[in-house]
């Protein structure tokens, strides 16, 4: 279980492939003791580049830099956000859905064979979850993406967000109840020959949340409740299933 | 030989007083649209970012470009800044090692990188402006931090954060298991923050 916890120096250096550092930023995102131990290793690895000062940059690049500054504005501030919606989800129904959701998913199973492309790299920023070209954001604005959204048992509404191209794929809640205490979301993608693969936790249902592995070759992705610390196999209620087409082929078909 | 270059004016002592609470301050001000101030912190901690970029990249053209894009990434995110949560050349060269490391992974496709590969050890022009003073004041602090890791945990943060490669590419490079490297890294990282003195940053 402390295994994701050794990520964190390989995590604060970049030394982590996109996949793994998703992974690691829904980690964090529930972790304090590591977001302060990635921190203390950032402020170790800045003064660790001391060693390579001196290189000093031609003049031509400030005047690039404070040219560049003068045509945009900052962004301004995150405010603060709105209170957690509260818990209002009915199990029993839930629960029904679910079994009906679980009968199908063999069929999907079986749906066509898809070619496989490696992941691409993605530049976005570091420090921050939303807003700016973060993956979420490069995953919405992509010229392939495709949504499909769900009703959500308990109320609210589910929307996945696909890019082909990028290969991933972005959950967004809208007014989906906050998970039980004790319990988180947990979302899945179903990967051919492999069946239910984590994709990583969804603590917060409204914020837009990044599945981790290759949506791509994915046939269906799905939520479903889980203890805190998240499962190896789908084992609560499953509280979204999207069937997904297959996009490996990467082409920008709408 | 030396650069000529502006050095930097003496930080204020009537606020904060140390040159990282006068860095923080100038970004704070950035973030309210002071060009004066970014370019002061431009000042002050160029040399660090484009080193930083040079190192992994080993290229100046295109570290040159990644110094630009963080500068101008830094300028736009600047209120999202934090002083709780780290100091602000961290923040910086966070945005410049990220996107350095983004880019001599996307170059690997092109077979790039095994070219530059003989830059290296490319030898870093001796600087004798008072900021380098300063930076070699910082740099032997670092290297006596640096002696307490063994030879293997050095290699491994190393090849990390200034080659650039994943922990998995750094295990392969290393003859190590797949998954040593990880934690190689790791304790590498703890050994040199508690050499270094880094206190942990509390977080929210």
């Amino acid at each position: 279980m402390s295994d994701i916890h050794a990520l964190s120096g390989a995590y604060a250096v970049d030394a982590l492939d996109d996949a793994e550092r998703t992974q690691f930023e829904q980690h964090l995102s529930v972790c304090p003791e590591c977001r302060a131990e990635v921190a203390s290793f950032r402020e170790t690895a800045a003064l660790m580049s001391d060693l390579e000062a001196g290189e000093e940059p031609p003049a031509s690049l400030r005047a690039s830099v404070l040219a560049g500054i003068s045509q945009v504005r900052p962004f301004p501030p995150e405010t603060p956000e709105t209170p957690e919606t509260p818990q209002v989800a009915s199990a029993a129904h839930r629960t029904s859905v679910v079994t009906l959701r679980r009968r199908m998913l063999p069929t999907l199973v079986a749906a066509a064979a898809v070619v496989l492309l490696a992941l691409g790299t993605f530049a976005w920023h570091p420090w921050q979850q939303g807003g700016g070209t973060s993956l979420a954001d490069q995953i919405r604005q992509a010229p392939d993406a495709v949504s499909v959204t769900e009703p959500v048992p308990g109320g609210g509404k589910l929307t996945i967000i696909r890019s082909a191209s990028l290969k991933r794929a972005v959950l967004i809640g809208s007014h989906v109840p906050a998970a039980k205490a004790g319990t988180t979301y947990q979302m899945w993608l179903q990967q051919p020959g492999q069946g239910m693969v984590s994709a990583g936790l969804m603590p917060d249902a409204e914020k837009p949340t990044v599945l981790t592995g290759d949506a791509a070759t994915a046939r269906a992705a799905a939520v479903s409740v889980e203890p805190e610390a998240g499962s190896a196999t789908p084992t609560g209620p499953v509280i979204a299933l999207f069937p997904l087409k297959s996009g490996a082929s990467g082409n920008g078909a709408a | 030989m030396s650069h000529l270059r502006p050095v930097p004016n003496d930080p204020p002592s009537e606020e904060g007083g140390s040159p990282s609470a006068h860095l923080a301050d100038l970004l704070k001000r950035a973030s309210r649209g002071d060009e004066a101030a970014f370019a002061e912190l431009y000042d002050a901690t160029s040399s660090r970012a484009f080193g930083l970029a040079v190192r992994v990249l080993r290229d100046r053209a295109q570290a040159e470009e990644v110094t630009q894009e963080s500068y101008l990434d830094c300028w736009r995110h600047a209120s999202r800044f934090d002083v709780t949560k780290g100091s602000a050349i961290s923040w910086l060269l966070t945005i410049v090692h990220r996107k350095a490391v983004d880019r001599v992974r996307s170059a690997e496709a092109s077979g790039r990188r095994d070219a530059a590969y003989g830059h290296r050890e490319m030898t870093v022009p001796h600087d004798e402006t008072a900021e380098a003073a300063t930076a070699s004041l910082d740099a032997g602090r670092v290297r006596t931090a640096l002696a307490h890791l063994t030879t293997k945990q050095r290699e491994a943060v190393e090849l990390a954060f200034l080659g650039g490669y994943t922990h998995t590419e750094v295990a392969t490079l290393l003859d190590l298991p797949i998954g040593t490297a990880k934690t190689r890294i790791r304790d590498g990282l703890i050994r040199m923050r508690d050499a270094l003195g880094v206190g942990e940053v509390a977080q929210a």
